[in-house]
């Protein structure tokens, strides 16, 4: 049934290609665990790509409880916390993936920057890969205030303090991300769910294609 | 015909108005959005209102903690919220009130609440310290004094308005 679904689709669109390029290619011997042990420092990348299907989904189910609005967000969260249906899961799914998705991507750093992977060609490709590092430390601090506890809040106050200690531009840089001079409310709150689930996640994708167009262009980089 | 340097090519004239009229078309679709992002740097800041604190005549020369309600409006949501004044005459008689707000990272400092550090403003978030006018200890985190609220006294009453920075006097 499927496989007929699968030749109905084929024989208009001819999709096999397609197919092929994104996922049929092999795994050379010196980054295959199975051969080398050792190998395993390779999956950092990938288990950073895992994480971040987790962060994206867990999220995605986690808006249709919460609300980004001072009166209502911790009550929200609480809520789907403690009376929605496997709510804790999930949210702890994403409270414990944020952490782990920085640690995996410093992992995945770490490995290419000690095999010297980024050197030429594939400077740009760790030129993209610091820009991910950043979209995600920026994901990190915008999700932080969400549920508007008091951690969150002080948090954020502290943070919106370090944008501010920028020369000439903090104070403007602290009211752009605060959306007031003073306050961190309503308005900011607003803001961080607007940036934390639109702006920031469009920029990662957009990096993260990217990031795995170079790395099938160019290959993995050779054994030491 | 003219000379041929001077010639436009139908297929230049098309890609220069396409292209023009393009990016016309894209200024006038972001402009918007571009404004409506950066609202809140167009408004500028808003003046506070001056708010009866105190008697003048209960103002000590050891600094008092205060606290007193202001009238917020953030955005959509208006409410009261507490402000804190350390509040004292200093040497010169003046009065000084100072606000909590420790201006390294925002912490809240407390007055005298470390034995080793009397008649100080103390921040327990990184060890930042003020001496008793909120002057910055040097080679502790903060970079400028304590924030002074504006004041004004009359008939006898002490009215606090904003909290401002004190590097430039």
């Amino acid at each position: 049934m499927l496989h007929k679904l699968y030749d109905w689709i084929d024989e208009r669109l001819d999709i096999t290609p397609i197919w092929r390029d994104i996922a049929d290619h092999e795994v050379p011997e010196h980054v295959n665990p199975a051969h080398h042990f050792s190998a395993f420092v390779y999956c950092f990348g990938g288990l950073t790509f895992f994480v971040t299907v987790i962060q994206i989904l867990s999220g995605m189910f986690l808006t249709m409880y919460y609300v980004p609005d001072i009166v209502n967000a911790w009550e929200s969260v609480k809520y789907l916390q403690t009376q929605v249906a496997h709510g804790q899961i999930v949210r702890g799914m994403h409270h414990w993936g944020a952490s782990v998705v920085i640690v995996m991507i410093f992992l995945h750093t770490l490995r290419v920057f000690f095999q010297g992977a980024y050197k030429k060609p594939r400077e740009l490709n760790w030129v993209v890969g610091v820009l991910l590092f950043f979209v995600m430390l920026g994901l990190g601090f915008t999700g932080y205030l969400l549920p508007w506890d008091n951690k969150a809040f002080f948090a954020t106050q502290v943070g919106l303090e370090i944008a501010e200690s920028v020369p000439y531009i903090g104070g403007d840089l602290k009211t752009l991300l605060a959306g007031d001079p003073e306050i961190v409310g309503a308005k900011t709150l607003a803001r961080f769910f607007a940036i934390h689930v639109f702006f920031l996640p469009a920029a990662l994708f957009a990096l993260m294609g990217a990031h795995f167009i170079m790395i099938r262009r160019q290959g993995i980089s050779g054994p030491l | 015909m003219t000379d041929k340097k001077n010639q436009v090519s139908r297929r230049q004239f098309l890609n220069y108005t396409l292209t023009g009229v393009g990016g016309f078309m894209g200024a006038a679709l972001v402009a918007p959005m571009v404004g409506f992002a950066v609202d809140p740097l167009l408004k500028g800041e808003k003046d506070t209102d001056f708010v009866y604190v105190m008697d003048e005549n209960e103002i000590t020369n050891e600094p008092q903690r205060k606290t007193f309600k202001v009238d917020q409006v953030d955005g959509w949501y208006e409410s009261q919220v507490d402000r804190t004044a350390w509040v004292f005459r200093d040497e010169n008689g003046e009065i000084l009130a100072l606000s909590p707000v420790c201006t390294h990272l925002g912490c809240t400092v407390d007055w005298n609440s470390r034995e080793e550090f009397s008649n100080e403003f103390f921040c327990p978030c990184h060890d930042g310290r003020y001496d008793k006018n909120g002057v910055n200890i040097a080679d502790t985190p903060p970079t400028e004094p304590l924030h002074a609220y504006e004041y004004k006294v009359e008939d006898g009453k002490l009215y606090l308005g904003k909290a401002k920075s004190r590097k430039e006097a």
